[in-house]
């Protein structure tokens, strides 16, 4: 790729992420402190067995790998002296909705492979993208779980009050997904935009119980308590990663992705509550 | 009801009209603090009486009305109407209407509507308002407005609505603030010649407040005279317009007012000159004479008694109606009317010196 | 007064200063016909600046798949949902927001300013925020809603009403300011005169003060109208969302957002053209009559 190419190709981009609108301040920060690097990352491009890292690396990542992958890039600026990673977490599908209306990132981690096929379909992704956890649904009930709840068809006892994730989103989608195999009939007080609303209107005491992530309910502490329930085996989401093709660190992306898939990485989402892919 | 009746009565100067025998009318001490201001004004008046405070602007009457009304609450004093104790009675349950300056008619009703609002306010059903309404209407030459709205009623219809809808209540003490002031001149004639007729038939207490000497003296019985929250003067408009007590009056009503020492004929004024009166008195005096008495002369006259007669200068003119107002310092400071023709051929202009001459048959002394 | 004033000193005077004022209108007449370009162009910017986003919701609208979209009982429901909601917090926030902007205009107590400023607060409370606050407040464990519930086993979160309060609370700040504003520009001498003629402070205000400040009370009204229309943070927070009963048009344009972008826009646009029908119509018949 030649920089005539590249320069023309970050217009048009930057053309794209002003009409993004919210993202539109992300991608001022993001394109002034890269503006640096574009020569470094094009000339590690002919040189890839440079092991030198360096510039800013932008992750945008599913809401629920807040804490994991915040500790994950604190290790990578460690191992990488002069890197930076950014992130940008959120719901999936409104990353991916970003990532195609042209803001920059250099890294997808979403929680769903429906969100992550947004941005393939897009052409958006470079590579097929690696599943690195996966996540599994769990109940979190009140505090000593005070309706002893056991399992997804406890949730359909008259007078409780369950909040489930709305379907459009994917905690939403798996639960449904785990009602359906189990034949089960469910009707919440609600169904939340996310899984953190839904895990606050436990927390609040205004529902007895949510279906939410294992990693939410660890996350949440004594807040809430997790009881597994046995129909979850139907309903893993998988949580994809790719690099993406409008990258601008196209190396540290490579290594950030690494360091998630590795032992390591592994250990501190395991940590949080995911399972192994 | 439950308090003494004359509690406070002492601090209260005891005014020359007073129903004696009855408690009917107003006996006000109307004391209100504020800031540095401070209203202290006794006021008795009688049923039938029509009283004007009159004053300058800023003197307090416009609080003295609303005090009375009930919505300046008093900080002193007492406020009695027909023996009723008012000073804790909040302005609804006054028996007290109220004719505002501007009328402030209720914009969104009718003429009809705006005056039965107090009859309706007071328990009558919508029907009979109405029809009270109409017959106070009615007595007001305003038959044919009662379905306008106030913003299509003339300046003097406006005003005759809100003196109808001040009268529909039928209140014990009748309020007039500045009634005349929003009209034009010509309106104002006609309207205070109504007015003065309408409160002649009215038969309780009616305090108006006026910084116009003629329509005070035109609508009221009684004049009492407010200056910087203080009764000045109080007494029928006759008598102040010829003894005035402060130069406030004398300008109001037309006056050249001075005090002095009397002895005999000569008065000693306090100005510095002396002047010599149709009156003989002693001791401390005023002596009044209006402007129209004063004669003016280019040059010392020969043929005049020297006694009133005084070097001036011409500090400045002006028109007044068809006449034209010399203002003049100088021995005695004083003011001259004089034609226009005549001026013109004494050659008037500031700084001009004059000799200015009254007769003492024009002049007027009273006691202080 | 140093110079003469006689009447020929006068006349030119007057004769003088005729002219020129004279001048001086028809100079602001000529200013009126042409408006001048620093106010133009940035009305115009301001102009295109409202207008240009939904000139882009309708340019990018799935006109195609429109007619299925709105035939779906969903949207009507959600629809209709919205719109009682809407009008019922106006509603809410006429009955008791009128009185409390009359208590800010008119009564002087300690801490007003303060008050004042509390009662505005919603306004930059992130409605996500406000929602949490009701929850904290009236939601089943809140401080008032556990003795509602002990009592009365009444909960709002996950109601219908729950959706009308939080869109109140959102709302009724929009109308308290814009009826305290009329208020104050109001005479509150007119109130004074009622008072004269034997009328309560309460009828005074009914009957006086209510119908002069009619206009206020209607923009107030619409404008909280319209702000509860599209209220989304508080009531989704508060209330949750549930289709029929607690989830309005925003609610549903949200999630619709998540999966299906164009099902968002269409949604939206539904939203906006009953909105600005309301609006329009509205405006004709109240707005103009003040």
């Amino acid at each position: 790729m030649t920089r005539t190419e590249r320069r023309t190709r970050r217009t048009r981009r930057t053309l794209q992420v002003a009409g993004a609108g919210a993202a539109a301040l992300l991608a001022l920060s993001a394109c002034s402190s890269s503006d640096g690097d574009a020569s470094d990352s094009s000339s590690s491009k002919s040189d890839s067995s440079a092991d030198k890292l360096s510039g800013t690396v932008t992750v945008f990542a599913a809401a629920s790998l807040k804490e994991s992958f915040t500790t994950l890039g604190e290790q990578f600026e460690k191992e990488h002296p002069g890197t930076k990673v950014t992130f940008s977490f959120g719901g999936s599908d409104s990353l991916a909705a970003s990532i195609t209306g042209g803001a920059p990132a250099d890294v997808f981690a979403s929680a769903s492979p429906k969100t992550m096929k947004i941005v393939t379909d897009a052409g958006d992704a470079s590579g097929t993208p690696a599943t690195f956890v996966r996540n599994e649904l769990e109940i979190a009930t009140l505090p000593g779980n005070p309706d002893k709840i056991a399992s997804l068809k406890d949730l359909t006892k008259s007078g409780l009050k369950v909040v489930l994730c709305d379907k459009e989103v994917p905690c939403g989608a798996a639960a449904q997904k785990a009602l359906d195999a189990s034949k089960l009939k469910l009707t919440p007080v609600s169904y939340e935009q996310d899984v953190k609303a839904a895990l606050t209107k436990v927390e609040l005491k205004e529902a007895d119980a949510a279906v939410v992530y294992k990693t939410d309910v660890r996350a949440a502490g004594d807040k809430v308590e997790g009881v597994e329930f046995p129909e979850s085996d139907d309903a893993v989401n998988d949580y994809p990663i790719a690099a993406l093709k409008a990258a601008q660190n196209t190396e540290g992306a490579k290594a950030f992705i690494a360091l998630v898939q590795s032992a390591e990485g592994q250990q501190v989402l395991t940590g949080a509550g995911f399972l192994k892919p | 009801m439950t308090e003494p009746r004359h509690a406070s009565d002492a601090s209260a100067a005891t005014p020359d009209v007073r129903a004696d025998t009855s408690d009917a009318g107003l006996d006000a001490h109307l004391v209100v603090e504020r800031g540095t201001f401070r209203l202290d004004v006794a006021l008795r008046v009688a049923p039938g009486e029509v009283v004007a405070l009159l004053g300058p602007n800023g003197a307090g009457k416009t609080t003295a009305l609303r005090a009375l009304a009930g919505l300046t609450p008093l900080t002193g004093g007492r406020l009695r109407l027909d023996g009723t104790a008012l000073e804790r009675t909040p302005p609804e349950s006054r028996p007290v209407g109220v004719v505002f300056q501007d009328y402030l008619l209720f914009p969104h009703l009718t003429a009809l509507d705006n005056v039965a609002f107090g009859p309706r306010c007071q328990g009558a059903s919508k029907a009979e308002a109405r029809a009270q309404a109409a017959e106070w209407l009615g007595r007001l030459g305003l038959a044919e407005h009662v379905g306008a709205k106030p913003r299509r009623l003339s300046g003097g219809q406006a005003q005759r609505v809100a003196l109808a809808r001040a009268l529909a209540t039928r209140p014990r003490l009748l309020l007039l603030d500045e009634p005349l002031a929003a009209l034009d001149a010509r309106t104002r004639l006609e309207v205070r010649a109504q007015l003065r007729r309408h409160l002649a038939e009215f038969e309780a207490v009616a305090v108006l407040v006026t910084h116009d000497p003629l329509d005070a003296m035109v609508l009221a019985d009684r004049l009492v005279v407010v200056e910087d929250g203080r009764v000045v003067q109080e007494g029928a408009p006759s008598d102040i317009a010829r003894r005035p007590r402060t130069d406030y009056i004398a300008q109001l009503v037309g006056l050249n007012l001075y005090r002095g020492e009397a002895d005999g004929h000569a008065v000693q004024l306090d100005a510095g000159p002396s002047i010599t009166t149709t009156e003989a008195l002693r001791g401390p005096v005023f002596v009044a004479f209006p402007p129209s008495s004063v004669t003016l002369y280019r040059e010392r006259p020969t043929g005049v008694s020297a006694r009133n007669l005084w070097a001036c200068e011409v500090a400045g003119l002006e028109t007044h109606g068809d006449q034209i107002r010399a203002d003049l310092t100088g021995e005695l400071p004083l003011a001259a009317d004089l034609t226009t023709v005549a001026a013109a051929e004494l050659d008037l202009h500031p700084g001009a010196a004059v000799w200015a001459a009254v007769k003492a048959t024009q002049t007027h002394a009273y006691p202080v | 007064m140093t110079f003469p004033v006689d009447k020929s000193g006068a006349a030119p005077d007057t004769l003088r200063g005729g002219p020129r004022r004279r001048r001086v209108r028809t100079g602001e007449g000529a200013g009126g016909r042409g408006v001048p370009l620093p106010l133009l162009v940035p009305a115009l910017l301001g102009l295109a600046f409202l207008i240009v986003p939904l000139i882009a919701l309708l340019v990018r609208a799935p006109w195609r798949s429109l007619p299925d979209l709105l035939t779906s009982a969903e949207v009507w429901q959600a629809l209709r949902l919205s719109l009682v909601c809407a009008t019922a917090a106006t509603a809410v926030s006429l009955v008791i927001g009128v009185p409390l902007a009359w208590l800010l205009a008119r009564v002087e107590f300690p801490g007003r300013g303060l008050v004042r400023a509390l009662v505005t607060l919603p306004l930059v409370l992130p409605p996500v925020v406000g929602g949490v606050a009701l929850l904290m407040a009236l939601g089943r464990n809140g401080i008032v809603g556990k003795w509602l519930d002990s009592s009365f086993g009444v909960t709002l979160p996950f109601t219908t009403t729950g959706v009308v309060i939080a869109e109140a609370f959102v709302a009724m700040p929009f109308l308290v300011i814009s009826v305290e504003g009329t208020l104050r520009a109001a005479d509150p001498r007119y109130e004074e005169a009622a008072a004269t003629l034997g009328a309560s402070r309460f009828t005074a205000f009914r009957r006086v003060t209510l119908p002069l400040i009619a206009p206020g009370i209607a923009a107030g009204a619409v404008l909280a109208w319209a702000r509860a229309l599209g209220e989304f943070g508080a009531t989704i927070t508060f209330a949750g969302n549930f289709p029929g009963r607690t989830q309005t048009m925003p609610l549903a344009v949200y999630l619709a957002l998540q999966s299906d972008p164009e099902a968002a826009i269409a949604l939206s646009l539904v939203l906006l053209a009953v909105s600005v029908a309301v609006l329009a119509g509205l405006r004709d018949r109240w707005m103009t009559a003040g």
